[in-house]
């Protein structure tokens, strides 16, 4: 049941991303490009996906427990530092340059275009990458 | 590049995204964070946690598919930028999505509905940062 259900999951997520537009690099391209051929589109794709999570969510915390586990797991951080900020500049970054994010290039895989296979590919390069400079800076400092 | 203004499809993608996220909180109690969603098929912790990300991601690429079968439309993507810029962006979005914990999803979706104070700096930082290299590309290098 808890795989069917994260499955189905999936499955809404998906046809969201596809629906929204926030698959076509081209849109989210122009989303970013105020100052040449801005599209605006994607705002109502966020601002979509906010109105329903805002209240879906407290809704949803108002159970004990999920449906499928035994409880919920929030991260509870509020640490601000180098990592967040410059990961996520660095994010943003890459973002610009490829025109694909995760979130959209995983549905994205299902239309079959060698692009975002390549993307992800890379994405996950950059995971890897990620570990292999935490593990040496570790061993620097030790 | 010109792209159409899409405010209703968008809006309505939007919400079946938003939906999503809150039924992966109500069944798992789990962020729908694309960024985790991915490290955890490719560093598996646990096989419980690799087989929940399994089926969600499964789900996720049979979307389009669904669609197509429904619509007889395959959803729009075009890609206006080099296969070496799909590359490299995409190594630079790997390492940031991760040292920053998250990405468009994780942080822009589940961690500002969640009024998440990591999420609140996250996501300003990266659309400016995404929005001035698509300007430094575009009207600088005029790519």
């Amino acid at each position: 049941m808890k795989l069917a259900f994260a499955l189905l999951t999936g499955l809404i997520f998906g046809a969201g991303i596809a629906i929204s537009g926030m698959m076509d690099p081209a849109k989210v391209l122009n989303f970013f490009d105020v100052a040449g051929t801005w599209d605006p589109s994607l705002a109502f794709v966020m601002g979509g996906a906010l109105i329903v999570t805002f209240i879906g969510y407290r809704l949803a915390w108002r159970r004990k427990a999920p449906l499928f586990a035994e409880r919920f797991q929030v991260p509870t951080s509020k640490v601000i530092d180098t990592n967040l900020i410059g990961g996520s500049a660095l994010f943003g970054i890459g973002w610009g340059i490829a025109g694909f994010c995760p979130g959209a290039a995983i549905p994205a895989l299902g239309t079959g275009r060698w692009e975002v296979a390549l993307f992800l590919v890379a994405v996950v390069a950059g995971f890897v990458l990620r570990r292999l400079l935490t593990n040496s800076l570790a061993r620097v400092a030790t | 590049m010109e792209t159409a203004f899409t405010p209703i499809p968008s809006l309505g993608g939007g919400l079946l995204i938003g939906l999503g996220a809150v039924l992966l909180m109500l069944g798992l109690g789990r962020i729908l964070g694309a960024t985790g969603l991915l490290s955890g098929l490719v560093f598996p912790e646990t096989r419980q946690e690799f087989a929940w990300r399994t089926a969600l991601i499964i789900g996720m690429i049979l979307a389009p598919g669904i669609l197509f079968a429904i619509t007889g439309t395959l959803p729009e993507l075009s890609v206006p930028v080099s296969p070496a810029m799909i590359a490299v962006g995409g190594v630079i979005v790997g390492l940031g999505a991760s040292l920053g914990s998250g990405c468009t999803s994780g942080h822009g979706v589940c961690g500002l509905s969640r009024l998440s104070i990591r999420s609140l700096v996250a996501v300003p930082t990266f659309m400016v940062t995404a929005a001035i290299t698509v300007f430094v590309i575009r009207h600088v290098f005029g790519a």
